[in-house]
């Protein structure tokens, strides 16, 4: 164990009624803000640095729409303040097809052919997590993913869309057909 | 719902956090991974006027095994213990039940301590620190101590901690040899806090359970093996321990269905700790 020793506080304290720069490097761009300590870091990401793309829902950590990745990690921004993020990284919905030549990337595009949103408001959070995930346990199985899946509510879907969808993206298709244009259904 | 105003810190130093949680007195709280201070806050059932942010803390960071105890400091998150490779084999107990903590989007950020310092009587990890016999490790400015989990809890969000003292690590004693280890719960759905989590561990001599989500604590019960088994009258046991574990309806299940689920569950991991005895 480290030593005891005693010393005065040294760092200092952010005033509650002062907004603070928060520097961020947000979807790979620096950005700065400014934050009173009481800010979350869903309010900031959207009132402050107009990235309106991460949803925010019940703002108590149950249903998932603020959901963001924070030094890559999937993380609720509602339960996070703005004055902890930083300094460090953070990636939204925004930041998926930027990366990727303006183009929606593959796991965009499967939730599109395989019908997993409809209201949408639930899917910037779900992207987010799915991103991280995907990357740490790129064939999940099916009961894996629906575990991963537990942190989010979606209250359109029933969740078999965006099972298949990353079923499919994953390469794990084996008999869950898409539903949609391939069928003559509508875009 | 957002929080009320207040000062925030990031201290360099363990000893700056409790220099400034012994001067802020009852106004000041420390944050660790804020899964569940932040709802509270959100909500406004908590108002503090300085929050001290022990989440970037390095000197919090320890995560090892030695000496026969894992040591977990309070920055280190479920995720990252959860991660550990050999977790299984050394706090089997914690690698069941860790993955029953919410989901994995809090688990990212959400830390055992501060499960710990939150004791809520449900939580899986407190019940899993009970259930082995851990310590709790805490720390004010000037000194150490350390507590067995059994003393530690004293109701819902209820401990011994002082207001100016930390829980800077929580210690789980090694899996011995030749134990065995079994956990459950049963919630409304995977995530959720539990109604009734069990955890049951059994060695050459004797079987323990402890439960969660019935009395204002985890609590332990354990019973002498009988010619290696579990001993004959474990019914009227566990029948014994399940009222005396009392419980409260709410709106998730009845006293009656926990008290239930502590005969049955309590049962089921009791001879599942028994047969994977190693
Ligand atoms: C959607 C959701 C589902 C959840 N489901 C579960 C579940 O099923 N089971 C479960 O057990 N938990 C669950 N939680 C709670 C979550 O796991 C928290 O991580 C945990 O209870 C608290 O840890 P924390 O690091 O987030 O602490 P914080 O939220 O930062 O703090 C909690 C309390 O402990 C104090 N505290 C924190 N760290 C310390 C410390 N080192 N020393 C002294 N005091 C400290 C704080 O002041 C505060 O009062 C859930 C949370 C969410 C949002
Ligand atoms: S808005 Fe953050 S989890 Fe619901
Ligand atoms: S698509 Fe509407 S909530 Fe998920």
């Amino acid at each position: 164990m480290p030593p005891l020793t005693s010393r005065p506080p040294t760092t200092p304290v952010l005033a509650a009624e002062t907004r603070h720069a928060v520097s961020v490097v947000l979807n790979g761009t620096p950005r700065t803000g400014h934050a009173h300590p009481r800010l979350l870091l869903s309010d900031f990401l959207r009132h402050e640095l107009g990235a309106h793309g991460t949803r925010v829902g019940c703002e108590h950590g149950v249903c998932g729409a603020c959901t963001v990745r924070l030094d890559g990690v999937a993380v609720r921004a509602c339960l996070t303040l703005a004055v902890q993020a930083d300094g460090r990284r953070i990636d939204t919905v925004e930041g998926l097809a930027a990366a990727n030549q303006g183009r929606m990337t593959a796991l965009q595009e499967a939730f599109r052919r395989h019908h997993a949103l409809q209201c949408g408001f639930c899917t910037a959070g779900i992207l987010m997590s799915l991103t991280d995930y995907l990357g740490r346990n790129p064939k999940p199985t099916e009961e894996e993913l629906r575990d991963m899946l537990s942190g989010h509510l979606c209250r359109c879907t029933g969740y078999a869309g965006i099972v298949r969808a990353v079923m499919d993206v994953t390469g794990q298709a084996g008999g869950v057909p898409a539903r949609g244009p391939a069928e003559g259904g509508h875009v | 719902m957002k929080p009320a105003s207040f000062d925030y810190l990031r201290p360099a130093t363990v000893a700056d956090a409790l220099a400034a949680l012994a001067a802020g007195g009852d106004d000041a709280r420390v944050i660790a991974g804020g899964q569940s201070l932040m709802p509270m806050l959100n909500m406004r059932l908590v108002q503090p006027r300085l929050l001290i942010d022990l989440g970037r803390l390095e000197e919090l960071r320890s995560l090892r095994a030695e000496d026969g105890w894992l040591t977990v400091g309070a920055a280190v998150t479920q995720a990252e213990v959860l991660a550990r490779p050999t977790l299984a084999r050394e706090v089997p107990l914690l690698a069941a039940a860790l993955p029953w903590v919410g989901h994995v989007q809090t688990r990212n950020r959400g830390t055992l301590c501060g499960s710990v310092a939150h004791a809520d009587p449900s939580a899986e990890t407190p019940l899993c620190l009970v259930a082995s016999g851990g310590e709790v490790v805490l720390r004010n400015a000037k000194r150490r101590r350390t507590v067995p989990a059994a003393d530690f809890f004293l109701g819902p969000l209820t401990t011994v901690k002082a207001a100016d003292e930390i829980v800077e690590s929580v210690r789980f004693p090694l899996a011995r040899p030749g134990s065995g280890h079994a956990f459950r719960e049963v919630s409304m759905r995977h995530g959720d806090f539990a109604i009734t989590a069990c955890a049951a561990t059994v060695d050459g001599e004797r079987a323990s359970l402890a439960v969660g989500g019935v009395a204002d604590r985890p609590t332990l019960r354990s019973w002498p093996l009988t010619a290696g088994g579990l001993p004959p009258d474990l019914d009227d046991a566990l029948n014994a321990f399940a009222w005396d574990l009392g419980g409260d309806d709410d709106q998730h299940a009845t006293a009656r269905y926990r008290r239930d689920l502590v005969r049955r569950i309590g049962r089921t991991v009791l001879e599942e700790a028994l047969s994977c005895r190693r």
